[in-house]
């Protein structure tokens, strides 16, 4: 759910018994002691960079809604959060 | 001049620098090669006919001029479909992103374009680069070229067997634990994977950030080093890409005499090597040593766990970076739905195939509260090990040689219904990816007639040192043909 693939109850069992088997072998990770060492957060030592605090140009507002399933006077349209009153 | 699509880059920009072709011939007689080959390989999701047309009379324009000519002018490139051309339907082998249409370029396309090359079209791949066969694509499978009933390999399969049919010259893929190298070997061709940093990643359709690297295939190792020359370097819209200005050609024929190469114990006694893939990766071995090369036997301890641990950073970081697929600024949208959270379940539910689905249960279970510890911060310790072992590795040796796939192309569905089987085809390439090294696969022989890949891997940086090892072994293979050759080419 907290990924909203909406699974289907049927496709439940199917991806479980792949998933489990796949977790299996994450678990061979558990016969390694790594209480001293440091994780990785990025395996190429990287430097922040900063640019100068100035707009560049982007995307136009047409250009940044060309790609919307629906769009109207400028706004992405979607669907209402609570279903409608019957 | 009937075989100009078998050319390399190098060979196809002489003769158009020397005007003896033009570039609008020379798209000509690969548009035919690829109408004569893709019914049966299936290489490109799209072709961009017109777009190649315009991009061939504009090469014509500055050859005849002189002017802004280099390498890739007038050369036929074919594009992985995760890279964004602008106005380009782009699909990252998705049918969630059907119909897409990106504003701008990627970077690495923007580069290519800027240097005169031909967009042939967007290659087929796995549905956001997930997989090793080409086989999760939405659209279809590609075929390998050299026997049509086995895979090209993944995830690039379209990028690399478009570079082994003839249909293309060069071509671009990504690699995020092997998608480049394994493909390349199965299709024996050259692929290379830069350093984490090379290759600006703008407008990439990310699949794992902290991983994901663009990079070439080509027939040849020169002509890969020219197209990853032409697509290095900084990039101020990728914080990630670095400012490592480097000489990819200089170095290239430099040989190989003197140089310690690594031969790393555990990469030949892993799990599912075929006896034909190592005698052929052996055989390479003492080639190089005959050329003056010093065999080092080095040790990669984790090893083993590199497929653990690659298989909970990637999945983590896919599931964040497919959240974005939302249906309300672009891609697909289930019209089903009466509210908004069933628009999302049902976009998504028929949007993402099997395995993308599969990777985001997987990363979010991974990244969940509860789980952070055991999972994701557990496998970014094991990576630092994985890391280290090349460190350590690299004190002893100046580059590390090894077969890039322990198996050689298998047939189409063999492994489609056992997740982990496939991905025990990366189990070669994917700690290198960890490491964010440079990794380098070519020919070298072959295994029940089909191609075996040699994977030459470098510390960080020193991509041109890959190459060279990789390009000294290639003009050994030249000088010294195989008996059994390569397949269809």
């Amino acid at each position: 759910m907290l990924a909203r693939l909406g699974l289907e109850a049927e496709e439940e069992d199917y991806y479980a018994q792949q998933l489990s088997g796949i977790l299996e072998h994450i678990g061979r990770l558990g016969e390694l002691d790594t209480d001293s060492i440091k994780p990785t957060a990025q395996a190429v030592p990287l430097e922040a960079r900063l640019r100068q605090d100035q707009p560049e140009p982007g995307l136009t507002q047409e250009q940044a809604l060309a790609n919307a399933p629906e769009r109207r006077s400028g706004f992405f349209v979607v669907k209402a959060i609570q279903d409608p009153e019957p | 001049m009937s075989a100009l699509h078998e050319e390399g880059l190098v060979q196809l920009h002489r003769l158009l620098v020397d005007r003896e072709v033009s570039a609008a011939e020379v798209l000509d007689d690969q548009l035919a090669a690829i109408e004569r080959r893709e019914p049966e390989v299936h290489a490109y999701l799209r072709l961009t006919d017109e777009l190649a047309r315009a991009q061939a009379a504009e090469a014509d324009r500055r050859l005849a001029a002189g002017d802004g000519v280099g390498a890739l002018t007038g050369i036929p490139v074919a594009l992985k479909d995760v890279l964004c051309v602008a106005g380009v339907e782009t699909t990252a082998g998705s049918k969630i992103l059907r119909g897409y249409r990106p504003p701008t370029d990627a970077t690495v396309v923007r580069r290519l374009r800027e240097a005169g090359a031909v967009f042939l079209g967007m290659t087929n791949c796995d549905e956001f680069a997930m997989g090793s066969s080409t086989e999760n694509s939405s659209y279809g499978p590609t075929r390998n070229p050299v026997d049509a009933r086995r895979v090209p390999g993944g995830s690039s399969g379209g990028s690399a067997a478009a570079v082994g049919a003839g249909e293309a010259v060069v071509s671009l893929g990504t690699d995020t634990g092997g998608s480049i190298r394994q493909p390349a070997a199965l299709c024996g061709v050259v692929g290379v994977k830069p350093t984490y940093g090379r290759v600006s990643r703008f407008g990439l359709i990310a699949f794992a950030s902290s991983l994901d690297q663009v990079g070439p295939f080509a027939r040849s190792v020169a002509d890969a080093a020219h197209v990853l020359q032409a697509i290095s370097g900084l990039d101020p819209r990728d914080a990630t890409s670095a400012d490592r200005p480097a000489d990819l050609l200089g170095e290239l024929e430099g040989g190989v005499e003197g140089m310690r190469l690594g031969v790393p114990r555990e990469y030949f006694e892993i799990e599912g090597m075929e006896t034909g893939v190592r005698v052929a990766v052996e055989q390479a071995l003492a080639a190089l040593e005959r050329a003056g090369a010093e065999l080092v036997e080095v040790s990669l301890p984790h090893t083993d766990y590199g497929l653990a641990a690659y298989y909970i950073i990637a999945p983590a970081e896919a599931s964040s970076n497919l959240a974005r697929f939302d249906s309300v600024r672009y891609g697909m949208r289930d019209e089903s739905a009466t509210n908004l959270l069933e628009t999302y379940l049902r976009t998504r539910r028929h949007g993402f195939g099997p395995e993308v689905r599969r990777r985001v249960m997987l990363g979010t279970y991974a990244l969940s509260a509860g789980y952070y510890d055991a999972y994701y911060l557990k496998a970014q310790k094991v990576r630092t090990l994985i890391a280290q072992d090349f460190t350590a590795a690299f004190e002893h040796c100046d580059a590390i040689v090894s077969a890039t796939s322990p198996c050689v192309a298998f047939p189409l569905g063999a492994k489609t219904e056992d997740p982990l089987q496939m991905y025990l085809n990366d189990v070669l390439t994917l700690p290198a990816s960890l490491a964010g090294l440079p990794g380098v696969s070519l020919p070298c022989g072959s295994s029940w007639n089909l191609p075996v890949g040699l994977q030459v891997l470098a510390p960080q940086w020193e991509d041109a040192r890959a190459l060279r090892v990789a390009r000294a072994f290639e003009a050994l293979q030249v000088s010294q043909p195989q008996p059994s050759g390569e397949g269809s080419r």
